[in-house]
């Protein structure tokens, strides 16, 4: 928490000092205000008093109470700027700081956390510095300054406030203690039970063809009268802190004013009218110092929360970037070439490589296809390629050049990516699929012409605004084929040299899939693609076909020579063709 | 499940708690509330009197106070009467306790209440769900449902003994005081309120402003994590395709909007402490001097001042929770109202009057279409006229592109859906006469989407089926090629199915499988997985459908050419619609939508 402080800059600190000048004058108001009250009291009290002298001194104290509501409005005025401002830099600061992450920082915190932490986290701290802030240095100053107020009029009526304090503080503490253990059981609880209930919304089919409702119904009863349990406890806890903190304020009135009766009665004749007017007072400072008692006990609440929620944002600033930019930004001689050198990879804790030893060499226009099972390193090739992670031996060069020397924006520019899982933006379908910078306007027409290229004209000429139809986050309008198609007409939009397809053909049926590569190959002759796959169907016409087995290249060639010369290939193509199919070839 | 998993709950003290939402229909909302409260309503109505007697009782407080003040002050050059300070001290002690205790019970009455009323909705909606028609979720999104079982129930929950309590003891506070002002003395009552309002009004002003930038604010962060939410998820797309500069300035716009309405709906929220101070004391200033104007004058004493002074205190302080209530009642209202319309969607249709019944293992397996006619909406037909006899055992094709309406048959065949026209009959019985139930009973249904739930495998296997033996399921491993992976798992069956990755896709569908064997029907629905398999997973799953299809009547969506060639029956689809129908040589040679779609895969 501490740390985020730190990075104030000199004009918050100039607006901080300067609240803190406000509310010390506002604390001293407030702790005059009691004196003019006992001089009222006392006028109101004695014989004879004039009229103009109440109304003066009702005068003082109404300026008084103005004066400190002006202090604390204006403090209140500079708290919320502090708070506003800083939850913004920080949120900002966030922001770009995971926009530079790699995919293995993403992997490391995963994307969900790190959505949390630029939001609720950032939210949570906001609230406790501007709660915190306020209270953290108004609250001791009063406390300080009212005991301090109140300790040379009678001791037992100190005795007595600093008895309340201390029960009041002691009951915090103990409901705290017993409480918020409870608290993370709920939230857990609750977790839970969410997740029964998306259990049983995302199986539902499978859920009434086996008849199980009253299976998952039981389950879900298990948990619930848990959560019911847990939290019953803790809420009827917190229900003892409103009652008995009254009880104690109370109780602290009635007993200065029943020991006032005493002191009175003991005092000489000529203090007894001063002791009167003390006594009111001292019943309003009383109450002041367990208020500021009440706001520190707050803070410390609120302190732990906010603390985590730093923790957790400071993790995550404080991580450092695993991919570093290069510079060279000029344009090549060659175009369109990419070649692997030796290249191995393993995740940064990792023994075992997931890839081992891979070389192979791409010309312009060539289209090179990247097949094998599962786990077999696909993807990871092209998360290399496109410099999501970075080789751990060997090189790779993209047009003589190595890719670590390119400025990232340069490299990404060169390359055309689709990713496995198709990715909207909320946004019309041109913002979609013109997206991004290359530092190339696209025109509509070039937009048009890329998702006719991608077979999604028919249908985006069926939704209602065609081009400017709005898409949904996440794209939840339209079904997973159609993403991916607007998401194959993003690249080609970007007219690179290269294409990346991270098996972005599978959520497409054999038809389109069929149909959207040939256009393509028409459409784009002489770029060079990288093409994973899962289906031979889609690479059969590959110039070089790489078949990948644990992380290995066990095969390299064209779709007959692999066919001959390439057991794991031979597998691969016998699951999904038949034998007359294969030789029909 | 991550995203929930993750998000932090409001549990502390805080004055942003977001804007109040509005019910649509207040008046309906409270009707339904109050009769889903049915059987709390008279321990309600015990704690609101309690509510109501612990508000009154602190308001009998100040008069005492009072009367001491008084004892004393006459007592001041004549010596105290201590008898007097004692039995009021006595008296005062026993009406606060009182008060204290009041409070609590009514406190712990409605925890309780709100509590196991949370619980009953909670249980309600969980059996709700398995009540409405598939149609319901084929049109709401599951994080709205997600929502209202937490969120929501949560709010009625926290509302509810938070609010209706305090709101309660509130008003009583709020009209004794003034009853009692006035009853002591009119004149400082009228110029304790008046000066009291003179500040009230100016901070309902700020009120009303600062919930209008709540509000803004709301949705201005919505906008925001919205955004980022939208970024973050998207990370190497914005990357490859230099989307940074792009998200960047739309973030700087957001997150200044953010900004504007953070500052001033904070600015203005603080406000409200130091105002209420001030009403405070200039209510004391009022009183004190028109008191001692009435004092000098020998119209009261000076204990009615003391009285007042804290009149004005009790007087003011529960306006500002009044306010509070209402808006929190609101949101509770608006709360209830999306739990109650939940609760009260159209269920499925009862069918407790059908009593055929068919003996899963005596159905001999024979199924017939007969004019079928569907839609999900009625006014669009999508299957018009479908008519096909399938023998026992036989194996059905479904295939067709993508969103060409496969999941349709198998809606019907399980009747997820009812057929709008014609019958499909089982063993010469109409599904009509049969219930949901029975025709579960009927299926094996093993879908792509593999689902398993957190829990053992074994629980997951055997599912909601009683008495399994594990040496069942282990032969069921076996069956399907799982059992040695399941053995190597630590605790074997026992071994919790988490949302970890250290069961694979292919090994999850191999063990959706083993639930069907385990099952056992005289029907089975096969949805073939498409791709995210590896090659030897893959063969494995193959050779366990192909195992579970045996004397089977099948009907499966099929993707793999030698299931399709080798089935006794192909329906082709098209936009929702059965266009073809045949066996693959009779369909190759018509020439059709099958012919080409088949090509189309192996030309060059």
């Amino acid at each position: 928490m501490l740390k985020l402080i730190k990075d104030f800059n000199k004009k918050d600190w100039l607006i901080i000092f300067a609240s803190l000048i406000l509310i010390v004058f506002q604390v001293w108001l407030d702790l005059k205000l009691p004196d003019y009250m006992s001089n009222i009291t006392v006028l109101v009290q004695s014989e004879g008093s004039q009229m103009s002298e109440i109304l003066t001194e009702g005068g003082y104290m109404i300026l008084c109470a103005a004066g400190s509501l002006a202090a604390a409005m204006m403090v209140g005025y500079l708290t919320s700027f502090i708070s506003a401002t800083f939850s913004r830099k920080l949120r900002k600061q966030l922001f770009e700081k995971v926009q530079g992450f790699s995919m293995e920082e993403i992997k490391k915190f995963s994307t969900s956390s790190l959505i949390t932490r630029t939001t609720n986290d950032i939210t949570n701290i906001q609230m406790f510095i501007a709660m915190g802030l306020q209270m953290l240095i108004k609250a001791p100053i009063t406390a300080v300054w009212a005991v301090f107020k109140i300790l040379n009029k009678s001791w037992q009526w100190s005795a007595v406030t600093g008895a309340a304090a201390l029960v009041l503080i002691m009951m915090i503490v103990i409901l705290m203690v017993m409480v918020m253990p409870r608290f993370k059981i709920v939230q857990k609880l609750i977790d839970k039970i969410n997740g029964l209930t998306r259990e049983n919304l995302t199986g539902i089919r499978v859920v009434r063809a086996f008849n199980a409702d009253e299976y998952q119904e039981e389950k879900f009863d298990v948990q619930n009268e848990k959560l019911t349990k847990t939290q019953m406890f803790n809420q009827r806890m917190m229900a003892l802190m409103s009652p008995v903190m009254y009880l104690i304020m109370n109780l602290l009135s009635l007993s200065i004013y029943f020991i006032g009766a005493y002191l009175i009665d003991a005092a000489s004749l000529n203090d007894k009218i001063t002791l009167f007017g003390n006594m009111v007072v001292f019943s309003s400072y009383a109450m002041q110092v367990i208020m500021s008692f009440l706001m520190l006990a707050v803070i410390f609440i609120m302190y732990p929360r906010a603390n985590v929620s730093a923790q957790r944002v400071i993790e995550v600033l404080d991580t450092k970037d695993s991919i570093l930019d290069g510079t060279f930004n000029k344009p090549t001689k060659k175009t369109g070439e990419i070649e692997f050198k030796n290249v191995s990879f393993k995740y940064p804790d990792a023994d075992e490589y997931v890839l081992e030893n891979i070389s192979f060499k791409a010309k312009k226009g060539d289209t090179i296809a990247i097949i094998g099972s599962t786990g077999s390193g696909k993807s990871t090739i092209v998360n290399l390629l496109m410099r999501f992670y970075d080789v751990t031996d060997g090189e790779i060069l993209i047009d003589g050049v190595n890719i670590k020397d390119y400025k990232l924006d340069y490299l990404h520019n060169k390359l055309g990516y689709v990713p496995q899982k198709a990715v909207m933006f909320s946004g019309t379908v041109n913002y979609n699929v013109s997206y991004g910078d290359n530092g190339k306007e696209k025109s509509d027409k070039l937009i048009k012409e890329a998702v006719r290229v991608a077979q999604a004209k028919e249908f985006v000429d069926k939704m209602p605004n065609t081009y400017e139809s709005d898409i949904a986050q996440g794209g939840t309008n339209i079904s997973g084929g159609q993403k991916q198609r607007l998401s194959i007409a993003r690249a080609i939009a970007k007219n690179p040299e290269i294409y990346v397809f991270d098996d972005s053909f599978s959520a497409l049926d054999y038809k389109t899939d069929y149909v959207l590569r040939k256009e393509l190959k028409k459409y784009t002759k002489d770029a060079t693609s990288v093409i994973v796959a899962q289906r031979i169907g889609t690479i059969i016409n590959a110039d070089k076909i790489i078949v990948l087995d644990s992380g290995k290249a066990v095969g390299i060639g064209t779709h007959k020579e692999l066919l001959k010369n390439c057991e794991v290939y031979k597998e691969i193509a016998y699951s999904q063709l038949s034998k007359e199919e294969l030789e029909n070839e | 499940m991550n995203n929930t998993k993750t998000r932090p709950r409001n549990m502390g003290p805080g004055p942003n708690r977001g804007s109040a939402e509005k019910p649509k229909d207040l008046k309906k909302a409270v009707k339904s509330m109050i009769r889903y409260l049915d059987k709390y309503l008279p321990m309600i109505i015990v704690a609101l009197v309690l509510a109501a007697l612990s508000s009154v009782l602190s308001i009998i407080g100040p008069n005492y106070l009072s009367d001491l003040t008084d004892v004393i002050t006459d007592g001041i050059l004549t010596g105290i009467n201590f008898d007097k300070v004692k039995s009021i001290a006595a008296f005062l002690l026993t009406i606060y306790l009182f008060s204290a205790s009041f409070n609590y019970i009514q406190n712990f009455i409605m925890v309780t209440v709100s509590n196991n009323f949370a619980k009953d909705l909670r249980d309600k909606i969980s059996t709700k769900i398995n009540k409405l028609p598939l149609k319901y979720f084929d049109h709401h999104s599951y994080g709205d449902i997600l929502s209202r079982v937490t969120d929501d129930v949560d709010m009625i929950n926290q509302s509810m003994h938070q609010s209706l309590g305090t709101l309660v003891a509130a008003i009583a506070l709020f009209i004794g005081s003034i009853i009692m002002m006035f009853v002591t003395n009119w004149i400082l009552a009228i110029t304790a309120i008046v000066s009291s309002l003179i500040g009230f009004s100016f901070m309902f002003l700020i009120l009303g402003k600062s919930q209008k930038y709540f509000d803004q604010r709301q949705v201005e962060l919505g906008d925001l994590n919205g955004h980022i939410e939208e970024i973050y998820s998207a990370h190497n797309v914005v990357k490859a395709y230099n989307g940074n500069k792009d998200a960047s300035d739309t973030f700087d716009k957001l997150n200044k909007n953010l900004f504007t309405c953070d500052r001033k709906s904070q600015f203005l929220s603080g406000l409200m402490q130091p105002i209420m101070n001030f009403i405070g004391n200039f209510g004391y200033v009022c009183v004190c001097v028109v008191g001692a104007i009435l004092t000098t004058k020998g119209v009261i004493s000076f204990g009615v001042i003391v009285a007042f002074i804290i009149y004005v205190r009790l007087f003011t302080s529960p306006l500002s929770q009044i306010a509070q209530g209402m808006t929190s009642l609101q949101s509770t209202a608006a709360a209830s109202e999306r739990v109650f319309e939940f609760l009260e969607e159209d269920e499925m249709e009862d069918e407790s009057n059908l009593t055929k019944k068919l003996n899963p293992s005596k159905v001999k397996g024979n199924i017939e279409f007969k004019h079928v006619k569907f839609g999900y909406n009625p006014d669009k037909i999508i299957i018009k006229d479908f008519n096909c006899k399938v023998k026992p055992g036989e194996k059905i094709a479904i295939v067709g592109p993508t969103g060409a309406g496969k999941t349709t048959m198998v809606n019907l065949l399980m009747k997820f859906y009812n057929i709008t026209d014609g019958d499909i009959k089982i063993d010469g019985v109409s599904v009509k006469d049969l219930t949901r139930e029975n025709i579960h009973d009927l299926f094996i249904m093993v879908l792509q989407d593999t689902w398993l739930f957190n829990g053992t495998i074994r629980d997951n296997i055997k599912y909601n089926k009683e008495k399994v033996k594990d040496e069942e399921i282990m032969q069921a491993l076996k069956t399907v090629g799982v059992d040695h992976f399941v053995k190597s798992l630590p605790g074997v069956l026992n071994y919790e199915i988490t949302d970890n990755e250290s069961v694979s896709a292919g090994q999850k569908q191999l063990l959706t499988i083993a639930r069907g064997m385990i099952k056992n029907a005289p029907f089975l629905i096969l949805d073939e997985a498409t791709s995210s398999v590896d090659t030897r997973t893959e063969e494995l799953v193959q050779k366990a459908m192909d195992k579970l299809t045996e004397g089977r009547t099948s009907f499966i969506i099929a993707h793999r050419l030698s299931t399709i060639k080798n089935a006794d029956l192909i329906l082709v689809m098209n936009e929702g619609n059965i266009i073809e129908q045949g066996n693959h040589e009779e369909l190759m040679r018509q020439n059709g939508f099958y012919a080409e779609l088949y090509n189309s895969q192996f030309r060059k």
